[in-house]
């Protein structure tokens, strides 16, 4: 019996890594209806960021935040301006082409620049420390992850609900032209937008790479991941994304306690489930 | 002046289908001119081809974009080897049951993501095949994850010397790409074809004119789907050997499939046609540079889609006036001879 | 008065199908003006011309000297440029209140705030909190237009404010304009409820077709000029 709440307990602290790979999908799809391919790529590029300062600046992979958090602000930031706000339109053709094909890109520069070899970032004593309460252990890593996750989302639902930068947020995805005539520029916003859905994607990427081995290859898994939880969620609803994340982790958990072989299909399964029996997800945003 | 008429033929398309004639011609006699490494090539190219016009079917005119079309070609690399080795099939009557196994097995599908829109769609077919990977890869029977090869004994069943197999397969690959290639051309010239024209320029419009969007798009989804299923039968009877990973590699059969189509020009018929040739010649000359290869794909791709969403066919079109593949109506008046 | 905002020839376009012919039209600093019109006369492409929602070359349109033709919207707001949409097109994920904050986003000096939005319409303060698709339809086009003045704009578009709305609460609101305008801010009054646009301007211009049909000092025109220039036949 305990051995089953432990595997609950850990695939829910596993939904936490989730929700952090679904934030950013979902704030941008929120503000711009803009689904971006390449959301697990630059997961993945994160993770490589984060190994690159760790080794250069031989420092942990926390203090690497530093760097890659506004480096990948950056990247969104300039890629949202320089090509993706070109895309979006009536037609969803071109936004998914052009990310399809940026992640191509990045997964292959990824390949190029670090080779195919798996590598982890070093976490260190926290990697393997571990609290235990009640005859259940819980790694503090996991729980770690989780816990920045939920702030993560709070923060999300705070800049999105209480500040003006939030405000701007909205009100372009309400009505793009009143917006542009309040004196917003749509373009600005948007990149805005990217650039803090990226910033959420380093820290994602970042406890990743301390809690598994990453190789270029594996962007497109995170990014189904992500988009699962924020379909089991319901589209526009930052909680539902954490609670997807947890419904998406504990899946896999129980599939992989059940045969190892089982943990993505587990989740895949699940996901499948949530959408035959309701297709607007656990906790669709209520239309005012 | 005379009344004016209604046509569909233009000049460049009578041209156009003497052409294609005569190549058909010439590429149905490859076993006797060309080499065995050529050969293959072509069998290649004609494989692709059918991928792109089925994808191109489904996103550039059905508004149905997949990212997850390695699933039925999977679906029936393995339902060749299953069906062959498990049921004594004859590896083509396998192939011709892995279609209609996928057509079967497409509609559950379809009910299913048919429910999440646009961008959410193309992900959810992304899952779909990732769902076939993990489960094929559970099939101890048939390698689990580490896959098997096609018994000498089936490929024996095929033809008896390695030239006949090599040719039987080319044959098999050029006849499925006039298979589809006609297939889908008659289906947009049919009334359904009509319709689906009408549900790409507005869905609102053709609901109000009676046109059952859901089951239209059904009927592309599964139909494109049994197809690609041949297609990955033929691929893997190509290859004789299948395992999940090089099944269900979502580069391989759907990434290189959409920059074919949209570098060829997406929503046109001529569109996959132009784009396998210049990804395979783009393939032949940057190959040896692996990964750079890649790169320049993806970014010429982006490019095109930004710069000339109608692809290197559309940038044609809109020079010339051609279309080779008439599926428009033109007025035309005794004095104006223009095509 | 010298000129705040002048329109050369102004032409403008949807794809292929072309909307306004050449518009030629001058308003002075400070001053009233209606633009009247049937249906698809076109005065609502005039005004998203104006505001820069349509891109046009640059000279068509002058502010205070300066060609803003070609500008952005957001760019054009920033002059001191505001328009109440027609339909108010509120933001409906964001309250009361944060409508008009936006509305205030691009931070000009002046004299309009929230208290004085308030003070004009003291049934938003009481709806402050929420959401504004709540609100009665007078009560939207209240908040639309304080959102406009948040702005501190030297130069306000009303486009059909009273379309919509019953009478009592159309009365209400232009009630409201000689208050908005007495600031000094000039104004461009776009109605199909004639009475009512002629009744707070001085001067009037009528689009039929998308060009300018009739254009006088309103306590000139006649009725039946009127008639002529809005349906383009005789009375």
């Amino acid at each position: 019996m305990i051995e089953w709440v432990g595997v609950i307990v850990q695939g829910t602290l596993l939904g936490g890594l989730y929700a952090l790979f679904a934030a950013g999908l979902s704030l941008i799809f929120g503000v711009m209806r803009l689904v971006n391919i390449a959301h697990g790529d630059l997961i993945v590029l994160a993770a490589y960021l984060g190994l690159s300062t760790t080794m250069m600046l031989d420092v942990h992979p926390f203090v690497a935040l530093i760097v890659v958090m506004p480096l990948m602000a950056g990247i969104g930031y300039a890629l949202q301006r320089g090509v993706l706000n070109q895309t979006l339109g009536p037609d969803i053709l071109p936004p998914l082409l052009v990310t399809f094909g940026l992640s191509v890109i990045l997964q292959n520069a990824l390949l190029e620049g670090y080779t195919a070899d798996p590598q982890k970032l070093n976490g260190g004593a926290i990697e393997t420390a571990s609290l235990s309460a009640g005859g259940l252990a819980v790694g503090v890593l996991p729980l770690l992850t989780f816990v920045v996750a939920v702030a993560m989302i709070a923060c999300l639902q705070w800049i999105f609900y209480k500040t003006s930068l939030g405000r701007g947020f909205r009100a372009v995805s309400d009505n793009q032209d009143i917006a542009q005539i309040m004196g917003l520029n749509k373009a600005h916003v948007f990149g805005l937008a990217m650039a803090l859905a990226l910033a959420v994607t380093a820290i994602a990427g970042i406890l990743l790479g301390m809690r598994t081995s990453f190789d270029p290859a594996i962007g497109g898994g995170r990014l189904i991941f992500g988009f699962e939880a924020v379909i089991i969620g319901g589209l526009g609803s930052l909680w539902g994304t954490l609670a997807g994340g947890v419904i998406l982790g504990v899946a896999q958990t129980i599939g992989a306690k059940i045969d190892p072989g089982w943990q993505l299909l587990a989740g895949h399964i699940a996901f499948l489930v949530v959408l035959a029996v309701r297709p607007n997800g656990l906790f669709p945003r209520v239309e005012h | 002046m005379s009344a004016p008429t209604v046509t569909r033929a233009t000049r460049a398309s009578s041209v156009a289908t003497v052409i294609a004639l005569i190549a058909l011609v010439l590429l149905a006699a490859a076993p006797w001119w060309a080499g065995r490494a050529d050969m293959r090539l072509m069998g290649e190219i004609l494989l692709y081809l059918s991928l792109a016009c089925l994808w191109n079917l489904m996103a550039g005119y059905a508004g149905l974009v997949s990212v997850g079309q390695q699933a039925f070609v999977g679906f029936g690399g393995y339902m060749l080897f299953a069906l062959t080795i498990f049921g004594g099939l004859h590896p083509i009557a396998a192939i011709i049951a892995a279609g209609g196994l996928a057509a079967i097995v497409s509609i559950p599908i379809a009910t299913l993501i048919f429910r999440l829109k646009g961008a959410y769609f193309a992900i959810g077919t992304w899952v779909i095949a990732e769902v076939f990977r993990l489960s094929f890869a559970q099939v101890s029977a048939l390698g689990g994850g580490s896959g098997s090869s096609l018994p000498v004994g089936i490929v024996k069943s095929l033809a008896a010397s390695r030239s006949g197999r090599e040719a039987l397969s080319y044959w098999l690959a050029l006849g499925a790409a006039v298979v589809v290639i006609s297939a889908v051309y008659l289906f947009l010239r049919s009334r359904r074809g009509l319709a689906l024209t009408a549900i790409r320029d507005s869905e609102v419009a053709a609901s109000g004119l009676g046109i059952d969007i859901w089951r239209t798009k059904l009927e592309v989804y599964v139909v494109t789907s049994a197809f690609t299923a041949i297609i990955g039968g033929l691929i893997f009877l190509q290859k004789l050997r299948i395992s999940p990973d090089a099944a269900f590699s979502v580069n391989d059969w759907t990434a290189f499939v959409i920059f074919i189509v949209v570098i060829g020009g997406i929503g046109t018929l001529e569109g996959p046609i132009i784009g396998t040739l210049l990804f395979f010649a783009l393939r032949e000359t940057l190959a040896d540079f692996g990964t750079i290869y890649l790169m320049v794909l993806g970014l010429v791709a982006i490019v095109v889609m930004l710069k000339a969403p109608k692809g290197v066919w559309g940038l044609i079109r809109d020079r010339f006036d051609l279309e080779l593949f008439p599926l428009s109506y033109r007025v035309r008046t005794a004095t104006d001879k223009g095509a | 008065m010298p000129d705040l905002l002048t329109l050369h020839a102004l032409d403008a376009h949807y794809g292929d199908f072309q909307a306004l012919f050449g518009i030629d039209m001058t308003l002075a600093d400070g001053e009233v003006i209606a633009i009247i019109g049937a249906n698809g006369a076109g005065k609502t492409t005039m005004l998203r011309s104006i505001s820069g929602l349509l891109r046009n070359r640059a000279d068509q349109i002058v502010y205070r000297g300066q060609p803003i033709g070609a500008l952005r919207a957001d760019r054009v707001a920033h002059l001191g440029i505001a328009l109440v949409p027609e339909g108010r097109q509120l933001f409906p994920s964001l309250s009361v209140e944060e409508n008009l904050l936006l509305g205030g986003k691009v931070g000009r000096p002046g004299p309009w705030s929230m208290e004085k939005v308030f003070g004009l319409f003291p049934i938003l303060e009481e709806r402050r909190r929420q959401a504004s698709t709540s609100l009665s339809g007078g009560q939207q086009q209240m908040v639309a237009i304080g959102r406009a003045l948040m702005a501190n704009p030297d130069f306000v578009m009303f486009d059909e404010v009273s379309l919509g709305l019953a009478p009592v609460v159309i009365k209400s609101i232009y009630d409201a304009l000689p208050d908005i305008v007495g600031e000094g801010m000039t104004a461009m009054i776009v109605e199909q409820d004639i009475s009512k646009a002629l009744s707070v301007s001085s001067r009037v211009y009528c689009l039929q077709e998308g060009r300018v049909s009739l254009e006088g000092r309103t306590k000139d025109v006649t009725h039946d000029q009127i008639t002529q220039a809005y349906f383009g036949v005789a009375a």
